[in-house]
């Protein structure tokens, strides 16, 4: 070291934040822990994490809420169809004379597992093409984002029929939805990652990377994808809900999950030919669905603010 | 190491051209941006060239292509011996050893998402014959020491620090591989005035004790003189006139040099009223579309008809002891200092 | 909100002892989340006819808050002006009512902003935005105001003015959008013109030709300006007096020749001495040592001590009051008698 004093000790002790980025948390943290500092006060963020907390309880645990298990058939009795609320079936009965309620909340199995399945998904298949076509450009980059203009232009209730329809005899019990809504949706994670990647690879940081002689793959994994990473987790809790939503058109439809097993979409289907009857064997899962399905928008809503709040 | 003064990069007739293409699918060059237009100079160790011009006149490209970031169009790059714009993988990954850049601005040419530590040390991540595992976190903080910040900020984000810090947080970077040449593009022009002095003076103090040679590249002309042993002027990719600082800015020779000396504000109010300025007309011509011959003939004010129809050689004229791009050289000096 | 005490203008015409615009003892803060940032601390300065005024600072000395204050373009909130008065002819700007201060900017008031690509909006031609000037305020026809246009493009030296008429900002070069921009701002003969770093974006020799632009343009109408910038060289070039401003206060005013001769505050004087001189090459550059402060956690005393060659006890822990070392000269440090005198601590 140098006796220079213009490079002494008295300015490197304090590393204040610039004047010029005073409105950035003064905390230190990285972009998680800004992130993380900035969602905890948001209302938004914590009602939707506690009603999904809830949801996921309620998926994994479903005994914990209802003593009465919807797949045990004695549990129904069919003299009873249609019966309103009543002590022990507090949301009344169904058309089979099965509980509503208990099937509402075993239901939300479902709804979790192919949404939470298709949106990680979507989003590792997505992300990594996106990430492939945003860092090389070039052919790689035309070539794919052709294909994916394929998918954009299949409407995506016609295309999840088709696929549902088609693969129906092979067994796949709820895991066909999964794959349909993927297929389908893996497009729109992957247009926002190669576009978050084109404008993470012009900044000065990837150049300096490439001038150290970084490899391809650490440019890429090392800068880029950290770098580009936040909108396509923004994206991808949004898309949750839509899934979740989805899943229930296409129970609704006949080609989601079937009969026996439990959906909120199939359940709305059952009940919806005497509606006006018997009203409340579909508002029960709808609610829930509109709430659960609101809780994950909520949640992407309150993480893009946080993350990236230029898209606000 | 080698002794002072040895030459260590040659750059010969550098051309860097930008196709214009038309058409998606089958595309068609309508024409070039000529960036870099057959630019030759040397550098010799410890020395510092400086590179000014303004915009668009192809420093930035000249950076990139002296980095390999970017193929010239033809030319060469010479270090040590070796052509660097026609070195492939691991021998391009060698040389890059030897030479590294300080980039312009200090909030985007730091990862956001990375610790300083990280930063730094990517150099060794990379490279990592250069320094064995264990040792990597001591070299990031000796660098940390080096360029004046606290070793102990190792875990810190880029963002906690100001502008200043951060420019030496990518100087520190720059030198991790220990290279003879560090390519500075416009290292202090993002900072605010009282930090910049700080800049410059870490600039000079590292090149005294690594023995490093700079090529500055910089639109602040008083900077550039201070730091630079020779100074070479660009207009529209070609170096209109190449010498020693002294003789550049004392007796520049090229009327484009005196345009630019004499467009500098001087910080000083005394006789601005009887300063001598040269205000150039209009702004620089396309680099796609430069004017024939002498490519600043169009704001000349000597512009005669050979001009347009003969490119003046950068080249020793009669009357001047360095080399110009004139028809016309005459050394007149315009800022009257010293 | 806020009422208007005197809504009625004064005319052009004698000032008497009136400056034509007075700042006095002014105050913006910043709510933030991480508290309340006070960029402007009790700023004051005045402005005559036909005079420029260079305020001087580096980002975050609060000359920019200070000049959005005047023009009233301040977003509130988050940001308030607790204290302080900015007189336009002897009125209170900040007493107006909304129409009244919106009749003030841009017709008497005017500004010119660093980056004139964003200033101008993309989608209209700028033959229609300077036009625009003259409908919106002066009720011309669209034929009168282009041909208006016109003529203020051909004032501000576009080169083929009526071809250009009809182009969209990006077919511009900066320095031409510069043009574009300051033609907008002296469409409608304002009293006031206040350059935001009007040249920092552009080239040196584009930046020569703007603020010789600038300067003939004040002498043709008169203007006061003011010229805000980091740059001592543009300041010793155009400046009649400089406000030096550091952690949101004024540190030092003078006019422009003394404040090169013999600076007063030690900030001042550290800038200067920094500047790369011929006659010192190949030395180590004088440096201001340390950063900036920081407005959330602002020094105590006066906001340079950490910073400061001169510093004694006192400045830590008092504030300096503005010294008045002449008519036209002061200075915020206490020791300034030793600035002036060079001799340190």
């Amino acid at each position: 070291m140098s006796n220079d004093p213009q490079v002494g000790p008295v300015q490197t002790v304090t590393a204040p934040t610039p004047p010029g980025k005073l409105k950035k948390e003064a905390k230190p943290a990285s972009l998680w822990g800004d992130a993380f500092y900035d969602l905890r006060r948001r209302p938004m963020f914590i009602v939707s994490c506690v009603l999904i907390a809830i949801l996921l309880v309620m998926s994994f645990w479903p005994s914990l809420f209802t003593s009465i298990n919807p797949f045990d058939a004695k549990t129904c009795e069919l003299a009873t169809a249609r019966q309103g609320p009543s002590a022990g079936h507090i949301f009344g009965r169904d058309s089979l004379g099965c509980d509503v309620y208990a099937r509402t909340i075993f239901g939300a199995r479902n709804s979790i597992v192919i949404g939470v399945s298709t949106t990680i998904i979507t989003a590792i298949v997505g992300g990594l093409l996106g990430l492939l076509a945003g860092a090389r450009g070039g052919a790689v980059d035309t070539v794919t984002s052709r294909v994916t203009e394929v998918f954009f232009a299949i409407p995506w209730i016609l295309g999840a029929l088709l696929i549902s329809a088609t693969f129906r005899d092979a067994n796949l019990g709820i895991w066909i939805v999964v794959i349909a809504l993927a297929v389908l949706a893996w497009p729109m994670t992957f247009r926002i990652m190669r576009a978050a990647v084109i404008t993470a690879r012009s900044q000065d940081f990837v150049v300096a990377a490439r001038a150290l002689g970084a490899s391809q793959s650490r440019v890429m994994f090392g800068h880029l994808l950290p770098n580009a990473v936040a909108p396509v987790i923004v994206i991808a809790t949004i898309n949750l809900g839509g899934f979740i939503s989805a899943e229930a058109a296409l129970s609704f439809l006949g080609v989601g999950v079937q009969s026996p097993d439990i959906s909120w979409g199939l359940m709305i289907a059952d009940a919806r030919n005497r509606f006006l009857e018997a009203p409340l064997p579909l508002v029960f899962p709808a609610v829930f669905l509109s709430i659960t399905v609101l809780a994950f928008i909520m949640l992407g809503d309150a993480v893009r603010d946080a993350l990236d709040p230029k898209l606000r | 190491m080698a002794t002072k003064g040895e030459r260590i990069l040659e750059v010969r007739d550098l051309v860097k051209h930008f196709p214009l293409t038309q058409g998606i699918l089958f595309k068609k060059q309508i024409g070039a941006i000529k960036a870099v237009d057959g630019v030759s100079f040397d550098l010799n160790r410890g020395e510092t060239l400086g590179i000014v011009g303004e915009s668009g006149c192809g420093k930035s490209t000249l950076a990139k292509v002296l980095m390999a970031l970017e193929r010239p169009t033809s030319g060469s790059v010479t270090i040590n011996g070796r052509d660097i714009a026609k070195a492939k993988g691991p021998e391009l990954k060698r040389m890059r050893r030897n030479i590294q850049m300080v980039m312009q601005d200090p909030y985007t040419s730091l990862n956001p998402r990375m610790t300083v530590g990280d930063i730094i040390g990517e150099p060794f991540d990379i490279h990592t014959e250069v320094a064995p595992k264990g040792d990597r976190r001591r070299k990031v903080q000796e660098l940390l020491e080096v360029v004046g910040l606290n070793p102990d900020h190792i875990n810190r984000y880029p963002h906690q620090f100001s502008g200043g810090q951060r420019q030496r947080i990518g100087i520190a970077r720059g030198l991790a591989l220990q290279p003879e040449i560090i390519v500075c593009d416009e290292p202090v022009s993002a900072l605010d005035v009282s930090i910049q002095a700080q800049v410059i003076n870490l600039l000079e103090r590292l090149q005294n004790e690594f023995d490093l040679a700079y090529i500055f590249i910089a639109h602040d002309l008083s900077v550039v003189r201070h730091i630079s042993d020779r100074v070479a002027v660009m207009y529209l990719g070609k170096v209109v006139e190449l010498g020693k600082d002294t003789e550049i800015y004392d007796k520049p020779a090229h009327p484009y040099t005196q345009a630019l000396l004499s467009a500098v504000p001087v910080p000083d109010p005394e006789g601005r009223e009887q300063r001598e300025r040269i205000i150039l007309q209009g702004d620089p011509p396309s680099p796609a579309n430069p004017p024939s011959g002498c490519r600043f003939r169009t704001r000349c004010w000597k512009a005669q008809e050979i001009c347009a129809e003969e490119e003046p050689l950068l080249q020793i004229r009669q009357g001047t002891a360095h080399e110009s791009a004139c028809h016309f050289a005459e050394t007149h000096d315009v800022v009257h200092v010293g | 909100m806020r009422k208007a005490s005197t809504d009625v203008l004064p005319a052009e015409g004698g000032l008497g002892d009136e400056p034509l615009l007075a700042v006095e003892n002014l105050h913006v803060e910043f709510a933030t989340r991480a508290g309340v940032v006070r960029a402007v601390n009790g700023v004051s300065y005045s402005l005559g006819p036909g005079e420029t005024l260079a305020v001087l600072g580096e980002s975050g000395s609060g000359k920019s808050v200070t000049a959005q204050a005047i023009m009233g373009i301040l977003d509130m909130p988050p940001a308030r002006i607790p204290k302080g008065e900015i007189r336009f002819r002897g009125t209170d700007l900040l007493k107006l009512s909304d129409e009244a201060r919106t009749q003030v900017r841009g017709q008497r008031i005017a500004m010119v902003f660093q980056d004139a690509l964003s200033s101008l909006n993309p989608v209209f031609t700028v033959g229609w935005q300077i036009s625009e000037m003259f409908r919106v305020h002066r009720g011309m026809s669209k034929r009168d105001a282009y041909n208006k246009a016109v003529e203020l493009m051909d004032k501000v030296r576009i080169p083929a003015a009526r071809q250009r008429v009809n182009d969209y900002p990006h077919q511009f070069s900066g320095g031409m959008r510069q043009r574009i921009m300051i033609a907008m701002s002296i469409a409608l003969d304002p009293e006031v013109l206040i350059a935001d770093e009007p040249t920092t974006a552009l080239d040196v020799t584009v930046q020569a030709q703007i603020m010789e632009l600038l300067a003939e343009l004040q002498r043709e109408s008169n203007m006061g300006m003011i010229l805000i910038t980091h740059d001592l060289g543009v300041v010793a070039d155009v400046a009649d007096k400089i406000a030096v401003m550091y952690g949101g206060r004024i540190v030092e005013n003078a006019s422009v020749h003394d404040i090169y001769k013999t600076p007063a505050h030690p900030y001042t004087k550290g800038l200067l001495e920094s500047i790369p001189r011929v006659d010192l090459k190949g030395q180590e550059l004088y440096a201001i040592k340390g950063l900036p402060p920081n407005l959330l956690d602002m020094p105590t005393g006066c906001a340079f001590h950490p910073r400061c060659p001169y510093r004694q006890d006192n400045c830590v822990t008092d504030n300096p009051p503005l010294y008045e070392i002449s008519g036209t000269r002061s200075s915020a440090c206490h020791y300034w008698r030793e600035v002036l005198d060079g001799d340190q601590g």
